[in-house]
């Protein structure tokens, strides 16, 4: 161990998108050293790519919205499933996170007195989203980015993490490489949070970057870590659909909450034969109604348009299936019958320019095609609501990578908010466990040389090419665990996923250790494997619909589902699965369904 | 299948140019091709990248000799047959392929001046008009993707100036300290001093390409030369200024 360049910190933050980066921004504001590791360059992580907005009940263009209804939405959004503490705090903690960023620099678009303007979402009562223009995520991260780096935390950029090491029952650091030498390195540390964002590239059509392979959900499992919902995937109902190569890059919602309508190819407004009981009651029913709503939140109803991401991807899923799709298996998403030119350009600047030089389509004068795209995961490492601890001591997650706050389905805009809600609450506890310990948790010499030695395995020969197996696994889940699963499918994938697992053992990179981005992809493939595995298993076990997990065998909600969440467990004998009840909200909460 | 044929910088300094023949689709991007060409042929080759669509700033190179982001490079823009050279960007030190070592930038981002916003209004709101902030926003559509620092010439041909020019990528974050409708940090008034201003004539080629379309001569870099110029005639009014919020 001697000869591995070995860093000691307080608090290490793996992954510095939102969530990451706000945990390190307080973690060394309370006075815990801290370290922060990306495996891209800094202001690269997903949380760029975020577009729509930023949720919080500030009620500044609708003064009836206040945490209580953002709270009924985010539960009913997510199937009641959520963890209700976490949406309570989410809901109520979010209007002061946005106003901090403000604070830090950030300048969201304003109303006409001069506040932060608010825009309409999916499943969102009033509009209710802070935004810049379509690009909410960059405005985001760059605030954060820059906060960080004057309050001079240390930043490990394009560094990977690899294994989480352990003291008997409690964390100690973690095990990485750096990206461009391929050199080891130790990082020794009291508490961890990990903050690594989605899985995304477990399957062939995604909204997620190179970096969305689920290594913090692995890496959590493989500490020991509980995971829970990981059968809920949500599947963006907008992504590219054409030409081949923009297949999955993401269409904001905010086409949609700007008053873009989905149509089916006779020019059909199809959401309104989709409009489930659940929502029925506020939902509109004409489409004069839905049309008038845009300006009149109090007197129409919402239109189908925007029903939570779940129920509008199924619908284009099922047009598409009756054939009633575009000839490259979408729907039209139309904004420019609806909506002048200036306007447009105006509200969704990027995705103009997306469209206009990726697809060749002007989006103010023709419709634009779209279909589902693998975008978002609401399972993750199982976390305390008001600590973001997991079950392993001195670990904490906070981000997508977390499970419970969005149960079975997020809704749009309550991402970025959940980055900075529980990003601030792991930073804060993770600091305050750390300088509670008086001395640094023991790393084992012995596991340490072990794990590098693995880490350098695929460079010893072999025949498996890792870009195939990853080609090979996303195919698999996207076909036999995607938008709609059966058992029967679902087993097919597990064996397919086992006998990936033995052809990994097997890969082979060409070239040497210096940036190599094959053999970064052998060894991400040895965390997806473990993904697919768990959001597989964990599919197998919910036999019922509900959210982002559609079963064909069980089709219907399930009374008895409606109260467990499933627990994805990894030990040393395999992955076990076991259904756990959920936490029970109080009774003065539960009145707020009561309508 | 139409064959791409490509010439790619592969390995370090004393690396050269490789040449390979990849088939693409219609619609498809330089990334996607030099993807293929990894999948197929060149499992090593290092490329940065993250969005695939514009949006952070990662997967910049030199396109026939042209700075570009690689993923809003369509295909469809070569003639057939054309050699499509990808080379790293040139104005910072090779790391391999077409991966550059860019940490001179997250080094000058450190010497950044921070806001020092003034407090909000007794109900807890900022109030900032948008007309106020458009100009801002504008210089925060900055992807930093550090094209603008490639093809600047201060740096470019003369890499020792960079330990006293931010660069234009910078320029712009100066502008929006200065220019921020709320900001009270003193220091702030003073932005335009320190960062190397002086040596950018204005030849406006990181305007040019900029994938964010950001004005960042016209509307950061002459204004901020500007302000200079008032500040050395009456520092008082420039600071004066700045604190009440007028521009
Ligand atoms: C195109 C798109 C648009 C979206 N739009 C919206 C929106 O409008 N509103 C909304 O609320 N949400 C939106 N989302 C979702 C939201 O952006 C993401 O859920 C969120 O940004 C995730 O943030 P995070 O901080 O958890 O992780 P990320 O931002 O994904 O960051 C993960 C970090 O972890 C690092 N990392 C990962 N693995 C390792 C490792 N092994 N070692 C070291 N570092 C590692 C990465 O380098 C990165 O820095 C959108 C997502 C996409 C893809
Ligand atoms: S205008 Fe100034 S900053 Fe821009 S490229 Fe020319 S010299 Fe450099
Ligand atoms: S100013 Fe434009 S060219 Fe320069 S880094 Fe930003 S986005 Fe890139
Ligand atoms: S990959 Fe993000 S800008 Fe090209």
């Amino acid at each position: 161990m001697a000869d591995i360049e070995t860093h000691e910190y307080d608090v290490l933050v793996i992954g510095a998108g939102g969530a990451g980066l706000r945990a390190a921004v307080e973690s060394s504001a309370l006075g815990a050293r801290t370290g922060l590791i990306c495996k891209s360059l800094l202001g690269k992580a997903h949380t760029v790519m975020a577009e729509g907005g930023i949720a919080a009940a500030m009620g500044n263009v609708y003064s009836e919205d206040n945490w209580q209804v953002h709270f009924r939405d985010t539960m009913r959004g997510g199937k009641m499933l959520n963890n209700w503490r976490m949406a309570q705090i989410h809901a109520q903690e979010a209007p002061d996170r946005v106003k901090e960023l403000e604070e830090w620099g950030a300048l969201f678009d304003r109303t006409a007195d001069g506040r932060i303007l608010q825009r309409d979402f999916g499943g969102h009562r009033y509009a209710r989203l802070a935004h810049v223009g379509d690009r909410t995520g960059l405005e985001m991260i760059r605030t954060l980015q820059q906060h960080a780096v004057h309050r001079g935390i240390d930043v490990y950029q394009e560094c990977t993490i690899n294994r989480l090491l352990k003291d008997g029952d409690r964390v100690s650091g973690a095990l990485g490489y750096w990206r461009e030498t391929g050199r080891m390195v130790l990082f020794r540390a009291k508490a961890v949070v990990i903050a690594t964002g989605g899985l995304g590239k477990v399957f062939s059509i995604t909204s997620n970057s190179w970096e969305g392979t689920g290594d913090g959900h692995s890496l959590a499992m493989q500490a020991g870590a509980d995971m829970i919902d990981m059968e809920f995937v949500q599947f963006h109902p907008t992504g590219m659909v054409w030409p081949p190569s923009v297949r999955g890059i993401l269409v904001t919602e905010g086409v949609r909450g700007d008053g873009g309508t989905l149509k089916n190819t006779s020019g059909e407004r199809f959401m309104f034969n989709y409009i489930p009981p659940m929502f029925a009651a506020e939902t509109a029913d004409t489409e004069a109604e839905a049309d008038r709503w845009y300006d009149d939140k109090v007197n129409a109803r919402r239109t189908p348009d925007l029903l939570p991401r779940d129920e509008v991807a199924r619908a284009i899923n099922a047009e598409v299936k009756a054939g009633r799709g575009t000839p490259h298996g979408g729907v039209f998403l139309d904004i420019a019958s609806r909506r002048s030119a200036e306007y447009i350009k105006r509200r969704l600047p990027s995705m103009y320019h997306q469209f206009m030089q990726l697809a060749g389509v002007d989006i103010t004068k023709e419709p634009m095609e779209v279909g589902p795209t693998a975008h978002y995961a609401m399972g993750g490492v199982r976390v305390d609501a008001e600590t973001a601890a997991s079950t392993v001591p001195g670990l904490y997650a906070a981000g997508e990578v977390a499970g419970g706050m969005h149960g079975s389905n997020r809704l749009g805009g309550n991402s970025l908010s959940d980055l900075v809600v529980f990003g601030r609450r792991a930073g804060e506890n993770a600091a305050k466990y750390a300088l509670g310990l008086s001395a640094l948790p023991a790393v084992d010499a012995g596991e340490v040389s072990e794990r590098s030695a693995a880490i350098l395995k695929p460079f010893e020969g072999g025949r498996e090419n890792p870009y195939t197996l990853h080609r090979e696994l996303q195919d698999c889940m996207h076909v036999n665990v995607g938008i709609i699963r059966t058992e029967s499918e679902m087993k097919q994938a597990l064996a397919k996923i086992d006998d990936l697992r033995e052809r990994l053992a097997n890969v082979q990179v060409e070239g040497n250790i210096q940036y190599n981005p094959g053999w970064h992809l052998a060894l991400d493939m040895e965390h997806m494997l473990h993904v697919a595995e768990a959001i597989t298993r964990a599919a197998i076990e919910r036999q019922e619909s509900r959210g982002g997990h559609t079963r064909d065998d069980f089709p219907g909600t399930s009374g008895d589902f409606g109260k467990v969440n499933v627990v994805v467990r990894l030990r040393p004998s395999g992955m076990g699965v076991t259904q756990e009840p959920l936490p029970v909200m109080p009774d003065e909460l539960k009145k707020l369904f009561e309508e | 299948m139409p064959q791409a044929h490509l010439k790619v910088w592969r390995g370090g300094n004393d690396g050269e140019y490789v040449e390979y023949d990849v088939e693409y689709e219609e619609g498809m991007v330089v990334l996607d091709v030099v993807h293929r060409l990894q999948a197929t042929q060149a499992g090593d080759l290092a490329v940065r990248w993250n969005c695939k669509a514009g949006k952070c700033g990662s997967c910049s190179a030199e396109i026939n000799g042209k700075p570009k982001l690689q993923c809003m490079c369509q295909m469809g823009t070569f003639e057939a047959g054309e050699t499509i050279t990808i080379a790293p960007l040139k104005a910072f030190p090779l790391i391999r392929d077409l991966v550059t070592d860019v940490s001179w930038n997250f080094r000058v981002a450190e010497t950044m001046p921070e806001l020092k916003l003034s407090p909000p209004d007794a109900d807890g709101h900022r109030r900032m008009h948008q007309i106020d902030i458009d100009r801002e926003q504008e210089f925060r559509k900055c992807i930093e993707c550090f094209i603008c620092q490639d093809v600047c010439h201060v740096i470019r041909d003369h890499p020792e100036n960079q330990s006293v020019f931010a660069g234009p990528r910078f320029f712009t974050q100066l502008a929006n300290v200065a220019m921020h409708p709320l900001d009270q940090n003193p220091s702030s008034a003073t932005v335009a001093h320190g960062f190397g201003l002086d040596y950018c004539n204005i030849t406006k080629c990181c305007t040019e390409v900029c994938p964010e379309g950001i004005h960042i001569t016209d509307n950061a870099i002459i204004p901020l030369k500007e302000r200079r110029v008032d500040e050395y005639y009456d520092p008082v009014k420039a600071l004066i200024r700045k604190i009440s919020g007028k521009k």
